[in-house]
């Protein structure tokens, strides 16, 4: 079970504004869904590797060498503020008046 | 005109006609010098542009600069490309409305290596939103429609593509599968889809939903047109450290018989919850492996059960931190506010859809500090039991064989209501991903007049095999997926 305090919690961590209806919805929706998979506890795992990577690969490294890489304006061009050459963004900090 | 002229121009062939061709077989023809690869393109062009479905979000304007070369491999085949494959200069917005308009500064590598081999970009095709969904219901930019019955959905949530292949808008088209968005559509559209092996596919340049998951692969009319474009498809890609060199090259199949084949059927996923008219056609595709000489058995699947459980943790657990980068700071949508945090809650809560809302929430819930053991914990150590109980299976049979969805293609709007209910759609397709292998879904017949597919499921790097054992199987069910073909886009010519 998850309540309307814990959706509130999870969508401020999730960076995600939900209004009142979207607050109550969520809680019961998600809910249901974890009353589901909750199923897979009855499980005994006791001893059971987790699952990191299903096909056997090692590390892949490479030379640490610079390599040409997009041109900044390309870069920037789908940014939906630029400020001198880099991405604009408000500020972190809220105003005080 | 003289004879040598009408081998090099237009042959002006009735667009029905060109249609009528699969993809290998107009590949051949324009490598042989016998039809034009511009009149090809020209004649999907011109039936897309005319999509009655919504199964694109974009459509070329004009045929392809630089023209591919007749004799490439892939013979200038037009190929529709899901939205989250990022196209240089085009439209890629992955289905969601916080990417409307985006167009990348590059291109995904699989796309880049199907234009390379001579399959030029036809168009961009709908598909439920960060391919979160089973119905396509969840696109931004509308439903996508089956061509089958025009009041169903296609599946999800490469459902462009199947739809688009299917009504004959593309000669053949790639999607992507992480719980079944290859496979199921195509079942529900009654073509061909196939997901690769984990790895296979290089998955740099595809807008990520669950990264230990998300595939590429082929959705064709046929497994002989699967092979062609899989083949042009695999490959090690030193921007995706996941990907692995295959081995050896997918051949086209060319097998007959399922001489010595095993196979077993999983009671676990082919019997309860499992729609009468889909078992039914099922049951009558094993019995026509069993006369091509294949060696039918029940076998077991214990954890396939709990495959859903372990798939809607890790699925939107990799998706929370996936979807972290749309921010309103590099590209897409912003919202603004005075204040950053503001801005970034307002701007995603603005672009995203509810199903993209629900996964974020629940993979940021099962990540969250004193719910990671219970939930992302447990569920990688399910997908290890999942794993480990197809390498038994595999043991004893060459494949796993399924019905590859529930049901057949469901009213839209029936099951949106419902998340969980929309969730059962990827039952039989969800174990396979989460333990990596490959599987392909063939249209088996038809039950009260939609497709239903049948799935084959193989052990990692099992491709060729597969593609083999899947083309005897589709000549011996002998299914007409033609109905679709008129009417959905523009006028057939007579």
């Amino acid at each position: 079970m998850i309540d309307r305090e814990q959706v509130l919690h999870v969508a401020s961590l999730a960076r995600l504004q939900l209004s009142e209806s979207e607050l109550d919805r969520m809680a019961s929706e998600l809910s249901d869904v974890l009353g589901h998979i909750e199923k897979m506890g009855e499980l005994d795992l006791d001893g059971v590797q987790a699952t990191t990577h299903v096909i056997d690969v090692v590390n892949a490294l490479r030379a640490d060498a610079p390599e040409p890489s997009l041109p900044v304006e390309v870069a920037l061009a789908a940014a939906p503020d630029e400020v001198s050459g880099g991405f604009g963004v408000p500020s972190p900090v809220a105003k005080d008046d | 005109m003289t004879e040598s002229d009408s081998r090099v121009r237009r042959l002006d062939h009735p667009v029905s006609t060109l249609i009528d061709l699969t993809a290998a077989e107009a590949a051949e023809l324009v490598r042989a010098g016998d039809l034009d690869p511009a009149e090809l393109f020209e004649a999907y062009r011109s039936r897309a542009a005319a999509d009655e479905l919504n199964a694109f979000t974009w459509v070329a304007d004009g045929p392809p600069a630089p023209a591919p070369s007749r004799d490439a491999p892939l013979g200038g085949v037009p190929l529709a490309v899901k939205d989250l494959f990022c196209t240089e200069g085009v439209p890629s917005q992955a289905g969601s409305r916080i990417l409307e308009g985006y167009r990348p500064p590059y291109t995904a590598t699989v796309v880049a290596k199907l234009t390379g081999a001579g399959a030029p970009l036809l168009g961009k095709t709908n598909q439920d939103e960060f391919a979160m969904g089973s119905s396509n219901e969840n696109s931004g930019f509308g439903p996508v429609l089956n061509p089958w019955d025009r009041s169903r959905v296609p599946g999800g949530s490469s459902g462009g593509s199947a739809a688009a292949v299917a009504a004959g808008l593309a000669p053949w088209a790639i999607g992507t599968d992480t719980g079944g968005s290859i496979r199921q559509p195509a079942a529900m559209c009654g073509i061909v889809g196939l997901k690769p092996t984990y790895g296979a596919c290089s998955r740099y340049g595809m807008i990520a939903f669950a990264s230990s998951l998300d595939q590429a692969g082929p959705l064709t009319r046929n497994v002989t047109d699967a092979a062609l474009l899989l083949r042009h498809m695999v490959g090690h890609d030193r921007r995706d450290s996941t990907s692995i060199e295959f081995p050896g090259e997918i051949e086209l199949p060319r097998s007959e018989d399922l001489a010595g084949i095993h196979l077993g059927v999983p009671e676990e996923l082919a019997g309860d919850g499992v729609a009468p008219g889909v078992l039914e056609s099922f049951n009558a595709t094993l019995r026509l492996a069993e006369g091509l000489g294949a060696v039918i058995e029940p076998c077991r699947l214990p954890h396939a059960p709990h495959a859903l459980s372990a798939y809607y943790v890790i699925a939107p657990a990799e998706a929370s931190a996936n979807l972290a980068r749309f921010d309103g700071v590099r590209y897409g949508l912003r919202i603004e506010a005075d204040e950053l945090t503001e801005m970034y809650s307002r701007t995603r809560a603005a672009g995203f859809g509810a199903e993209v809302k629900r996964r974020i929430m629940l993979g940021t819930y099962a990540l969250s500090s004193g719910y990671y053991d219970a939930y992302y914990g447990t569920a990688q150590k399910v997908r290890t039991k999942i794993a480990e109980d197809f390498k038994d299976a595999f043991t004893r049979f060459d494949f796993i064989v399924t019905p590859t969805s529930p049901w057949t293609a469901f009213e839209l709007g029936s099951k949106t209501a419902d998340p969980y209910a929309m969730y059962l759609n990827d039952f039989c397709t969800v174990p396979m991903p989460l333990a990596g292998i490959p599987a392909i879904s063939i249209p088996s017949g038809l039950s009260d007049g939609l497709p239903v597919g049948f799935q084959l499921a193989g052990p990692a790097f099992s491709e060729n095999r597969l593609l083999s054992a899947a083309h005897a199987l589709e000549g011996a069910i002998g299914f007409d997926g033609s109905g679709p073909m008129t009417g959905a886009g523009a006028e057939v010519s007579p």
